[in-house]
């Protein structure tokens, strides 16, 4: 990549006010450093992830609104976790974390446990009982 | 209390903060120089393991790697320490300010606000300085940014213990003992050789052979998982490919920056001649995510749009295959 040739497409750096370092040659064929505000192809892929990650947050709100799960799922999604992640924050095996999905177990669940989610996820625990509270 | 600590950005984290505590203590060491005296260079799928819902797939060396080879090759000594205590953490970190010492820190980047929301994963190889505090405010000097930062001790205890695969624990480090002058020759010839071992090891999902089962995959996802997940496994190889840090072209640029630095120290021609080769493969691989990106863009079902761009992988594979074995005879 040439010097000149180091894109400067819009991308979602420019929130942050950043640019990213990225390395080229110069006329002389010396390799330097320019700064890069973005890449459209790289731009599209991130968006695209994060696309998905709404996708699976809707997905997941859904089925606790219908109470097929319990809102465990939807925070865990939101926070962009999977069931390893989430498991390791509140320190509990996988099988507990997943069995707490079910709605019917959550309810069960005593303050002590619901306040590891809670911290987990950064919200009281009235909002981790209704979804409806966490701001989207 | 401020340390005074010059802040250079980097592309990539780890490079970044080994390379500015080098020059905080006298010795003029470049980003490319770490990465490649660290053997940071490789390309390795790892099977079964998903991130973000996608395969797992990186072009550089483990987290840490870097700067422990380095570190080994020059003959720096590094101390290291890990926590279970978050009080007891933050303590050591203010001795070690108090003492004038600027640190690296292992971070989590979920919790990092100052990243833009879009780049704030769970990802918690994520390395900084600290060469100050001011109140309840530390100084941060992240090397991937333009300008240096601040975090408070509660944002700063959070990203310390970010939990999940590679959880920093607290992870503090610096150097302790430096040898009276940096030989980097020897350093540099086992950097590169160890990259050409990396590149060319027989093992199916590492190196060469791992970019061309990649490119099996490719061809696989479209007919296998359907074109939505096709699409969004593709997108994951190119974040990984171009994330920030990498500097471009999935670290084959700052690689080439490294050959052409080594040919001057080493007085070796012929990396000079290798590094404009990298340099040309470092733009197969933004040629590849380009053509790629045209694919999830358009959200295109032609299967043959997928083979399209793994043929071109299998060339960069031949093309490195080439290269590395060239690298290895030229030193």
């Amino acid at each position: 990549m040439k010097k000149n040739e180091v894109p400067q497409d819009k991308s979602n750096l420019e929130s942050a006010n950043f640019k990213e370092l990225c390395y080229a040659v110069d006329e002389n064929g010396e390799y330097t450093t320019v700064n890069s505000s973005g890449w459209t192809p790289k731009t599209i892929a991130l968006n695209q992830a994060i696309e998905d990650i709404n996708e699976r947050v809707a997905a997941a709100k859904n089925r606790v609104l219908n109470n097929d799960v319990s809102p465990i799922e939807y925070y865990m999604e939101y926070h962009k976790m999977d069931l390893g992640i989430l498991s390791s924050y509140v320190g509990m095996w996988q099988w507990r974390v997943k069995r707490h999905f079910k709605p019917n177990v959550f309810k069960r669940l005593s303050t002590k446990t619901l306040k590891k989610y809670a911290d987990a996820f950064d919200v009281s625990i009235e909002k981790l009982k209704n979804i409806e509270l966490h701001e989207n | 209390m401020k340390i005074d600590f010059t802040h250079h950005q980097s592309a990539h984290c780890e490079n970044g903060v080994v390379s500015n505590l080098m020059k905080h203590n006298g010795f003029e060491v470049s980003e490319p120089m770490v990465f490649g005296i660290g053997s940071g260079l490789l390309f390795c799928y790892v099977p079964l393991l998903m991130v973000n819902h996608a395969p797992a797939i990186t072009y550089r060396a483990m987290p840490g790697f870097i700067f422990k080879r380095f570190a080994n090759r020059v003959g720096i000594k590094i101390k290291r320490e890990k926590f279970k205590d978050p009080a007891k953490a933050k303590a050591r970190l203010d001795e070690n300010l108090e003492k004038n010492n600027p640190v690296g820190l292992q971070v989590g980047v979920y919790n990092l606000l100052y990243f833009p929301d879009e780049y704030r994963f769970h990802f918690n190889a994520h390395n900084m300085v600290v060469y100050g505090k001011e109140g309840d405010t530390y100084l941060i000097s992240d090397p991937v940014m333009e300008t240096v930062t601040t975090l408070t001790d509660k944002q700063l205890e959070k990203v310390r213990f970010a939990k999940g695969a590679f959880a920093p624990k607290g992870h503090m480090y610096y150097p302790i003992a430096f040898p009276k002058e940096l030989h980097l020759e020897k350093a540099i010839i086992k950097g590169i050789k160890q990259t050409c071992k990396d590149m060319l090891a027989p093992v199916p999902i590492v190196g060469v052979k791992g970019i061309r089962m990649i490119a099996k995959l490719i061809r696989k996802w479209p007919k296998k998982k359907g074109t939505k997940v096709a699409n969004h496994y593709l997108g994951q190889v190119v974040r990984m490919q171009e994330e920030i840090g990498t500097g471009g072209g999935g670290f084959r640029y700052i690689f080439a920056a490294f050959l052409q630095e080594s040919s001057k120290i080493l007085g070796n021609q012929k990396l000079s001649e290798l590094s404009k080769e990298m340099t040309s493969i470092g733009d197969a691989w933004r040629d590849f995510a380009l053509e790629a990106s045209r694919i999830y863009k358009n959200r295109s079902p032609k299967t043959d749009a997928y083979n399209q761009v793994a043929d071109m992988l299998d060339v960069i594979a031949d093309r490195e295959e080439q290269f590395f074995k060239k690298l290895r005879k030229a030193i």
